[in-house]
């Protein structure tokens, strides 16, 4: 892919007001994503995926404090006044959301729910939006769209309408699409053909997708590209290949020891991170990782480590990585 | 639902095109407490629609040799202190009951929704300002505002109607802001949101729908107390004004002739408990039915 990137996001950061005081939910996330690019961002819960997710939308609670830069092809979305933010989404930004059960509004039928966003953002007529959200349910697989689209909300299931709430997020064909665990709350088998649905709507539209989930398999299995985040930070970026073959911050490899796996003896216990996530209103001065660390120095306590290229568009937030590299081989 | 869905209920449920706009009154009919309900109010609605063309005396007529008769052919329900006939006054006391009811729970129906909505909209200042108004005017009761109204205005039906519409106010208020906060907290409102809808629109199409049914119970709640207010103040000579006859001044006279014949408080104290019973019937009935997710059940 070349030219210009479609959304370019330069040292993103946001302070929520919680009731315990300020916090900085994310600090200095970059990217940069052209038409077609697929950007993953995995780390647990509590880490800043969903806020800068959010911030990217513009869906902060306006107590919130956003610095850094967020271009949407010219134009600049930090600042951005809500009027004009409310054209911008759904139309040539959309999220797909974590709960299907619940991102659908109970009292509308799907197919309004669909072509709202048809009726609001394009000049079409109702007639026409109709048929278009027909067009769209059928895209996204719900079977007999034609005849179930004055049906509620309530009368499918949980894959269903994940599929609808997918039909309503491209309903006006944006250019950038993103993903908040869109998996999550459904079976294995449906998460497969949702996630395959997704991918081949992004490359037959030419989006740009954001995909965020804490499941290294859905990561691997569907960007080019990951962003791995922990307390706010990103702590290791690059090609999902490389980041998967040579993971560099003790974090990440924590990440992947603890997935399950097949295969396993009997009574094998899951590998687990030692310690919670530090609480986003007191983080530690320095690596915000330092507390569950296994390989943690004095130094990394004094200040946010920088990122280290190891390898090319491969960084790692971590001042160890000699050793934790050296350590290597952590799939194995 | 106690009983599992049937096979072929279950199957209604999905066929395509199962709106629930269609077939409402078929499954209305079958809704015990929306009929039983319905048929209270619609009586209550009859006998003041008929009291505008036909009573079988004048209630307005004195005829005090005839005063207290008990029931006869002549008059069905007897006659009270004054020899009016009972049966024509509790006919003419619906119109003043309906309208108090209509008037009052307008008013505090549109105030209290509105305002509701934009505090729960808006949030920050401008919700602390309505919430903490609101919390100035349930400060006081409702007869002592009926009072203050009534000295400056005037006693009168019209007077005592508003003040009880002003009362129930922040009723609304804060019934409305309580659920719209927790609409607003849900997640396909963050969706509606994601796809570009400013906050006035998500009030009007994902707000207000999910807090319809609440607002409708609310409503014939409302209804009812507006009804006992209006007689309450009636008791107290605040509200309507003799000659117009209301089942609040019915209780009123009646209650010196508790011991002589206490059948003259029975029937207007039955009127009132039939239209207010009949109100909550409806009303629950009414939520019932509205709910696209309870449609299947009914």
């Amino acid at each position: 892919m070349s030219g210009a990137p479609l959304i370019e996001v330069k040292d993103l950061g946001v302070r929520l007001n919680t009731s315990r005081g300020p916090a900085q939910a994310v600090r200095g996330v970059s990217f940069a994503l052209r038409r077609g690019e697929t950007l993953g961002l995995v780390g647990e819960s509590g880490c800043g995926k969903s806020v800068t997710a959010l911030a990217l939308m513009g869906l902060l609670p306006e107590s919130a404090v956003i610095s850094g830069s967020i271009r949407l092809d010219d134009t600049e979305l930090v600042e951005l006044p809500d009027k004009a933010y409310c054209k911008l989404r759904g139309n040539r930004i959309s999220m797909i959301f974590q709960e299907p059960m619940t991102a659908l509004n109970p009292m509308h039928t799907i197919g309004h729910q669909v072509a709202e966003p048809l009726l609001r953002h394009t000049g079409v007529s109702a007639a026409e939006a109709r048929q278009e959200a027909i067009a769209l349910l059928d895209r996204v697989g719900l079977p007999d769209a034609a005849k179930r689209i004055d049906a509620y909300p309530h009368q499918f299931s949980g894959g269903q309408r994940q599929r609808i709430t997918i039909a309503m997020a491209l309903a006006c064909q944006p250019d950038v699409l993103i993903a908040d665990e869109p998996t999550t709350a459904l079976d294995v088998t449906i998460q497969g053909q949702i996630l395959d649905l997704i991918a081949g709507l992004v490359e037959e539209r030419g989006m740009a997708m954001i995909l965020i989930s804490h499941d290294l398999g859905v990561i691997a299995e569907n960007v080019a590209r990951m962003m791995v985040m922990y307390g706010g930070t990103v702590v290791e970026s690059g090609e999902t290949n490389a980041v998967f073959t040579r993971m560099g911050h003790p974090y990440t490899q924590g990440l992947f020891r603890a997935r399950p796996r097949l295969g396993a003896r009997k009574g094998t216990r899951l590998k687990t991170i030692a310690g919670t996530v530090p609480e986003l209103a007191d983080l530690p001065a320095g690596c915000s990782f330092a507390d569950r660390c296994a390989i943690v120095e004095q130094r990394c306590r004094v200040a946010l480590p920088a990122v280290v290229d190891v390898g090319a568009s491969h960084g790692v937030r971590c001042i160890r990585t000699d050793v934790s590299m050296a350590a290597g081989d952590v799939g194995a | 639902m106690s009983a599992p869905l049937t096979a072929s209920a279950a199957a209604a449920a999905i066929a395509p095109g199962a709106r629930p706009a269609t077939g409402f009154w078929r499954r209305a009919l079958r809704h015990r407490s929306f009929v039983l309900g319905a048929g209270l109010s619609l009586l209550v609605l009859g006998a003041a629609l008929l009291s505008l063309v036909w009573t079988p005396w004048s209630a307005y007529d004195i005829d005090v040799a005839s005063k207290l008769h008990p029931p006869s052919a002549a008059h069905w329900l007897g006659t009270d202190v004054l020899g009016r006939d009972i049966v024509s006054l509790l006919l003419v006391g619906a119109r003043s009951t309906i309208m108090v009811g209509v008037i009052a729970v307008g008013i505090g129906l549109t105030f209290g929704v509105c305002l509701g909505l934009i505090a729960a909209a808006r949030k920050g200042w401008i919700e602390e300002l309505i919430m903490r108004l609101s919390d100035f005017t349930f400060a006081f009761p409702a007869v002592l505002s009926a009072i203050m109204l009534a000295a400056v205005a005037g006693p009168g039906m019209l007077t005592s109607t508003t003040a009880i519409g002003i009362f129930q106010i922040p009723t609304f208020v804060r019934v409305t802001r309580g659920s719209a906060n927790a609409i607003w907290a849900r997640e396909f409102v963050l969706a509606a949101r994601a796809a570009g809808k400013g906050s006035f629109r998500i009030t009007i199409e994902h707000v207000l729908p999910n807090i319809l049914s609440i607002l409708i119970v609310q409503a014939t709640i409302q209804f009812a107390l507006a009804i006992l207010a209006e007689a309450a103040l009636s008791y107290l000579g605040l509200g309507t004004q003799p000659p117009q006859p209301s089942w609040g001044r019915m209780l009123n006279d009646a209650q010196t002739l508790l011991f002589q014949s206490p059948m003259l408080a029975v029937y207007p104290g039955a009127a009132i408990a039939i239209a207010v019973l009949g109100l909550n019937l409806l009303g629950d009935g009414l939520r019932d039915l509205l709910d696209p997710r309870l449609a299947r059940e009914r």
